[in-house]
């Protein structure tokens, strides 16, 4: 795995450093809402999932869903965190009709998820290798959605969906160790592999159950450093926060708009105002929504309505021995188990699916060749074609048998690459097209010797130079190749080759 | 057939389990005697006559085969601070306009379970925030008892004035009140009254118009300590949709009225011993210390150091928890609402007119401190203080069985005498918010009368969970006061 490299970005003045903290809101998955056992089905009819809790009916009180919290603790393991098992529910009081109690029932002073720590691998970029670096998490904490406010369906009048109005979010807030808007943009992925990994976070970010703040300041270089060692974060720049984000693009897009804003305004002698902005990705800018002057006065206090949380180490084993094979220990596995270089073994374990995929496409089989084939070819292809693996035209089984034919010496890999293509081209199982456009490779010696034979008489000028010069043996190796319409075996024809010219 | 609405609420039982009548007439008498004295006493703000009489007649059917609850036919009034499906709860406040619930309150329902009777709602200080029910958005009731030679109107006490107001006047056997402060104590001793707050968490917040989450409890006033005790086990229950409900057994509280005192130990604090309170109540409570030990109780000089700071604790508290509470009244949802120039415009419009001079005061202290800068100095603060006057009463409970104090400073007090200085208004809960403070059970039982003639009422704090104290030392009381005096009737 390679050094981790450092952004930088370049003003008028020179060289500047960015730092970036990010808040996550995953979406728990439940069936029901944190503190209501109103439903959380995405889609419904505009306020049809709302219960007399989430509307904030006079004299209804919450009560809490044990099954979000149960997701959130196994959020906290999946972090490698510290779980607390006192936690507590505060309000966070301002007002705005999307949030009916006017309060919204958040962990402040006491999260349920206390420090943790997780690996973010990085890929390729700009020809800049793969890497991995490490994000802390500070804290983990559970809190109320609040509801929708429709501003575009009258001209006058705003409408409120309550739907999401109390469906649990876990807020996810990293330390500032993330350093670039792709390490910005691989630390949400990271996430979103664990919680789906968990089943506690579908991870669907245009449905909007991922979504982002991300806090950037700059600084120049070696002060980020000064800032590692003394926790002092007069070390760095003003922050802004850019809220709620549901894409890696926009995220990327959104750091690194709001960073080069940050510099011009340093370097124009002007100094950078803490507030909260908003991406705006059709002018892919960030704009100001509101000011530290204008930030709210939220009065936290504890929920009177609420007990403090206690959980005690039965609830947390419980869980813990249910844990599923997280990314990180499957990449683990698929390092030890198939031979796998770090970086391959983290592609195929980004995702439950494509885990699945390799493992039945490896299974008895080159586990090296096979990862080439599915991260390579198909992945390669996927991408391309802008489909997910579910919507892939090849399965794993017959991937598997294109494998097969190649480790058979039924078929070169090259002439495989054809029979790739016309797997998704949907012509069906590989064995049936290599039959059926005779496909299969020569190895029988006495043919590719006489093709030998043939292709050396007809060039006997190349084959005197090639005594004096045996790289270029490869000429004859590609015209023998050609000859046999690609289905000579490789290794017999080198073979035969260097046997018949001498070499 | 007005006689019938004299009855005690045990006695009305007896006569409806002996067929003496019906609960139909029993009923009926009520909504009679509603219908000739509300208009003089305002203590109903809705009246329910029609569902009334269905609920009797389904009560006799029920008692004839046999399945009678234990307040089967029995008519009670509700305070308007409880959500009653189908029925108009505004906290008499203007702001929830003609609010009218899809639900009704776990407290009511186990009412209605019991087979008791619904006659209406009854006033209140708007949101509970008051003393002598005159914040109502419908006016003040007035207390049926007027002082000896005067027509003065006074005040039936507060929040629960409409609750203690009917008791007194026999517009109900017996009625829900609720207590953040004192709101349940101290309208009855202003009343002539029973009135007990439970323990916190023995009856369920479910449905009930929040003012303070951490102090609110549910509890009854009714005509004697038998009923009181009567009405608090069925209004009692665990309640899985109050997650600060308690889950815990009802005990049989009746049984324990009449048990007596023999071999208690009864503190009496010397905090509550404070200057300016009349000669009268200092006698009282003298007379209260005299009964009990006459009766075999072993009273105790018992000290709660942290007793003066518990009202100003209280009135950073209660209001901080208010202002949060009342959010949620926007004029988005439900309830009155007045629009205004934008959101901001309509939101202040809604809340400057729908709350009243009181309940903004109180959201205007709340908000202040809870805001950034100051919660430690004040919420913060009085939680620790909080903390404290709940160990004072933890120490002193190692070694007494029950504390015995005056309810209040005063007896009832006249429309407008203490409305234009909060501070004195406020001062009217001295002796009660320690209990909300601890989350104790403290019960107010009549033990006399003042130089007008106007009742005063002694307070039993007992230990937490330990209401059955309660009872068997206001039982005691009872017994020995011998508290018969009525209202001469003026309405």
């Amino acid at each position: 795995m390679s050094e981790r490299p450092t952004y930088t970005l370049t003003g008028d003045t020179g060289t500047w450093e960015v730092v970036l903290g990010l808040e996550v809101h995953a979406q728990v998955s439940s069936n029901a809402k944190l503190f209501s056992g109103a439903s959380t089905q995405f889609g419904s009819e505009p306020n049809q999932n709302v219960s007399l809790v989430d509307a904030a009916m006079p004299g209804m009180l919450p009560v809490i869903n044990k099954f979000c919290v149960e997701q959130a603790v196994r959020t906290g393991l999946g972090l490698n965190a510290q779980i607390n098992k006192t936690s507590r529910f505060d309000r966070k009081n301002y007002f705005y009709p999307d949030l009916p109690q006017g309060y919204q029932i958040s962990q402040f002073e006491h999260p349920i998820v206390g420090e943790g720590e997780i690996e973010v691998d990085v890929e390729p970029s700009h020809g800049d290798p793969a890497y991995a670096f490490s994000v802390r998490i500070e804290r983990l904490h559970l809190e109320q959605d609040a509801g929708k406010s429709i501003h575009d369906m009258d001209p006058t009048a705003t409408y409120v969906d309550l739907n999401r109005s109390g469906v649990a979010l876990m807020e996810i807030v990293s330390k500032p160790d993330i350093r670039s808007p792709l390490e910005a943009a691989s630390y949400v992925k990271k996430l979103k592999s664990i919680v789906v990994a968990l089943g506690t976070c579908d991870g669907d970010m245009e449905k909007g159950n991922l979504r982002a703040d991300v806090n950037v300041s700059i600084c120049k270089p070696g002060a980020y450093e000064k800032f590692r060692e003394t926790g002092d974060f007069g070390h760095l720049g003003t922050r802004c926060e850019i809220k709620n984000m549901n894409s890696f693009r926009f995220i990327q897009a959104a750091i690194e708009y709001e960073a080069r804003r940050q510099i011009e305004i340093v370097e124009g002698g002007g100094s950078v105002d803490q507030e909260t902005r908003l991406y705006d990705p059709d002018k892919g800018e960030t704009r100001s929504m509101r000011s530290k002057e204008d930030a709210h006065d939220y009065r936290y206090f504890p929920d009177p309505d609420l007990l403090p949380l206690e959980i005690d180490d039965a609830f947390i084993e419980g869980i813990r021995v249910n844990l599923p094979e997280l990314p990180d220990q499957k990449r683990t596995r698929f390092e030890t188990d198939y031979g796998l270089s770090r970086y391959d073994a983290g592609v195929l374990t980004a995702d439950a699916e494509s885990a699945d995929f390799y493992e039945t496409v490896a299974k008895g089989r080159d586990p090296k060749l096979a990862a080439n084939w599915v991260t390579q070819e198909l992945f390669g292809y996927l991408n391309k074609a802008e489909l997910e693996l579910t919507e892939s035209p090849v399965s794993a089984e017959q991937l598997g048998g294109l494998i097969d034919l190649i480790s058979g010496d039924v078929i070169s890999g090259k002439i495989a690459k054809d029979v790739f293509q016309r797997m998704i081209d949907g012509e069906g199982d590989p064995a049936d097209i290599v039959e059926k456009h005779g496909l299969k490779q020569v190895t029988d010696t006495g043919a590719i010797e006489s093709i030998v034979d043939e292709v050396i008489a007809a060039n006997p000028d190349q084959a005197a130079a090639v005594k004096e010069k045996p790289k270029s043996m490869g000429w004859f190796v590609g015209q023998v190749m050609k000859a046999s319409g690609g289905k000579a075996n490789p290794q017999a024809v080198n073979k035969i080759l260097r046997e018949k010219l001498g070499l | 057939m007005s006689e019938l609405t004299t009855l005690s609420l045990t006695t009305a039982m007896q006569g409806l389990e002996k067929g003496d009548f019906s609960a139909v007439e029993l009923t009926q008498a009520f909504v009679d005697t509603i219908e000739a004295s509300n208009g003089a006493l305002n203590a109903y703000v809705v009246q329910t006559p029609e569902q009334a009489l269905s609920m009797a007649a389904d009560s006799d059917a029920r008692r004839k085969s046999g399945q009678a609850g234990r307040l089967d036919g029995a008519p009670i009034g509700v305070k308007d601070l409880y959500c009653t499906k189908g029925v108009r709860t505004t906290a008499c406040s203007n702001i929830l306009g003609e609010f009218t619930p899809t639900y009704e309150s776990t407290v009511t329902q186990n009412l209605w379970d019991a087979g008791a009777v619904m006659l209406g709602k009854l006033n209140m200080d708007e949101f509970a925030m008051g003393s002598s029910n005159e914040t109502s958005r419908f006016g003040p009731p007035s207390n049926p008892w007027r002082r000896g030679g005067s027509n003065a109107a006074l005040t039936a006490g507060g929040s629960s004035g409409g609750s203690a107001t009917a008791v007194a006047a026999d517009l109900c056997l017996a009625a829900t009140a609720s207590d953040t402060g004192g709101s349940i104590r101290q309208p009855a001793a202003f009343t002539g009254t029973v009135g007990i707050k439970p323990t916190y968490g023995r009856a369920s917040r479910w449905g009930m118009v929040a003012f303070a989450s951490s102090l609110d409890q549910a509890g009854p006033i009714a005509k004697s300590v038998t009923d009181a005790a009567l009405l608090t086990e069925i209004m009692c229950s665990h309640d899985d949709k109050d997650s600060t409900s308690l889950n815990v057994e009802t005990p049989d509280w009746v049984s324990e009225v009449e048990k007596g005192v023999k071999g208690m130990k009864i503190g009496v604090p010397k905090e509550y011993r404070v200057d300016g309170m009349p000669q009268e109540i200092e006698d009282l409570w003298q007379q209260g210390i005299d009964w009990l030990k006459a009766m075999g109780a072993e009273i105790v000089d018992v000290s709660l150091p942290h007793t003066k700071y518990a009202l100003p604790a209280y009135y950073i508290v209660a209001p901080a928890e208010a202002s949060s509470n009342l959010a949620r009244y926007d004029g988005m949802r439900y309830g009155a609402r007045e629009d205004g120039d934008g959101l901001i415009g309509t939101y202040e419009g809604t809340r400057g007119e729908g709350f009243g001079a009181e309940v903004q005061r109180r959201l205007m202290i709340g908000t202040y401190v809870l805001s950034s800068g100051y919660y430690d100095a004040y919420y913060l603060r009085a939680q620790k203080v909080r903390t404290r006057i709940l160990q004072d009463f933890q120490i002193v409970f190692q070694d007494v069985d029950a504390l015995l104090t005056p309810t209040c400073p005063s007896a009832a007090f006249a429309y407008g005498e203490k409305t234009d200085d909060p501070v004195q208004m406020y001062l009217n809960d001295i002796f009660t918010v320690t209990a909300n403070l601890a989350g104790l059970p403290g019960i107010s039982v009549p033990a006399g009368v003042d130089n007008d003639g106007l009742p005063l009422g002694l307070q039993v704090i007992g230990k937490a969970l330990d209401e059955a104290a309660c009872f068997r030392v206001a039982g005691a009381i009872e017994n020995a006061a011998g508290f018969a005096a009525k209202p001469e009737k003026w309405w």
